[in-house]
């Protein structure tokens, strides 16, 4: 009856998540930095965001089960939708046999 | 009867005894909550309480949410028992969905520890009943992220149900339309970012709190 079944081979990402403010919602951090530019001699600097970075390895079968996880640990805990947004980058880095 | 009111704490709450002690002042009993517990069953009444649970970390209240205490006072809150967040605990609250919006930090950047004067904005909700719409109250603020913030349907929505209950007078964070508390739509769930517990006392400088905490304690 085990015929068919998955061998139970799962791959490591590595992933970086990138959490940034919707568009729209005050940045006070960006904007300071951006204000204090111009006076260290920095001109023409626009658009300073501040977010932060997480950053975690996650076991998964293929790439695109990693990518749901990680989304759904997005929405449900690393971001606010209410204020923020993530951009989710994965990195395939080895094989993990068995299970 | 005498009410009981919970006060909920997570590791980094540092508000609950002057919660508590505001609470017995007037006649109430407190009894502290642990974060890890789920046993409501003697309590008419809910507070969670300022600090920074669980180190603010992530976001304020963005882990504290998970906590089993959590999970139970979101059914409280549901099968209308009345619950206050203050500060850190209207953090918690817009994390767990039982109020809308989110609060981002201050404009200006700085964590601002002071006394503000608040206008009550409406008498319909579970904080202020026993308050006078358009009454002042002196209450202090200790914050660095007590900026609310939320979309324009939002806003709408909660101008339209009138719940904002509580407006700066002398917006001191950058809140949308001065916004210092807001109520959800049965009215039983109040988050505000002053603090009435230290309000409760003229050792301290105000009693302008205590008809906050009236309210609440009468509220079942």
């Amino acid at each position: 009856m085990r015929i068919g079944l998955a061998l139970g081979v799962s791959l490591i990402f590595s992933v970086l998540v990138d959490v940034r403010l919707l568009k729209g919602i005050a940045d006070p951090a960006g904007s300071t930095i951006e204000r204090s530019l111009p006076a260290l001699g920095f001109s023409n600097v626009r658009n300073v965001g501040v977010g932060k970075t997480i950053r975690f390895v996650i076991e998964a079968e293929n790439e695109k089960e990693a990518h749901e996880k990680v989304e759904s640990i997005c929405s449900t805990f690393l971001t606010n939708p209410v204020i923020e947004e993530a951009e989710i980058t994965i990195e395939n880095l080895e094989k993990v046999e068995g299970n | 009867m005498t009410a009981t009111v919970g006060v909920a704490v997570f590791p980094g709450t540092n508000c609950e005894l002057d919660s508590i002690h505001a609470v017995e002042s007037l006649g109430g009993n407190g009894k502290i909550l642990w974060h890890s517990s789920k046993n409501l069953s003697e309590v008419d009444a809910v507070i969670i309480p300022g600090g920074f649970a669980h180190g603010d970390y992530l976001r304020p209240g963005a882990i504290a949410r998970f906590s089993p205490l959590m999970s139970a006072i979101t059914d409280f809150a549901n099968n209308g028992g009345p619950v206050l967040g203050i500060c850190n605990g209207f953090q918690v609250l817009t994390e767990s969905g039982l109020l809308p919006g989110a609060l981002q930090k201050n404009k200006g950047l700085k964590f601002l520890c002071k006394t503000v004067e608040v206008r009550v904005e409406t008498e319909n909700s579970t904080l202020t009943r026993n308050a006078a719409k358009g009454a002042k109250l002196s209450l202090p603020i200790n914050h660095f992220e007590g900026n609310f913030t939320c979309d324009h349907d939002t806003l709408n929505s909660l101008l339209e149900q009138d719940r904002v209950v509580l407006r700066y007078c002398d917006n001191p964070n950058g809140s949308i339309d001065d916004i210092a508390g807001v109520c959800n739509e049965s009215r039983n769930v109040v988050g505000i970012m002053p603090h009435p517990e230290r309000a409760c006392d003229s050792l301290l400088g105000s009693e302008d709190g205590k008809v906050l905490f009236d309210s609440l304690l009468g509220a079942n």
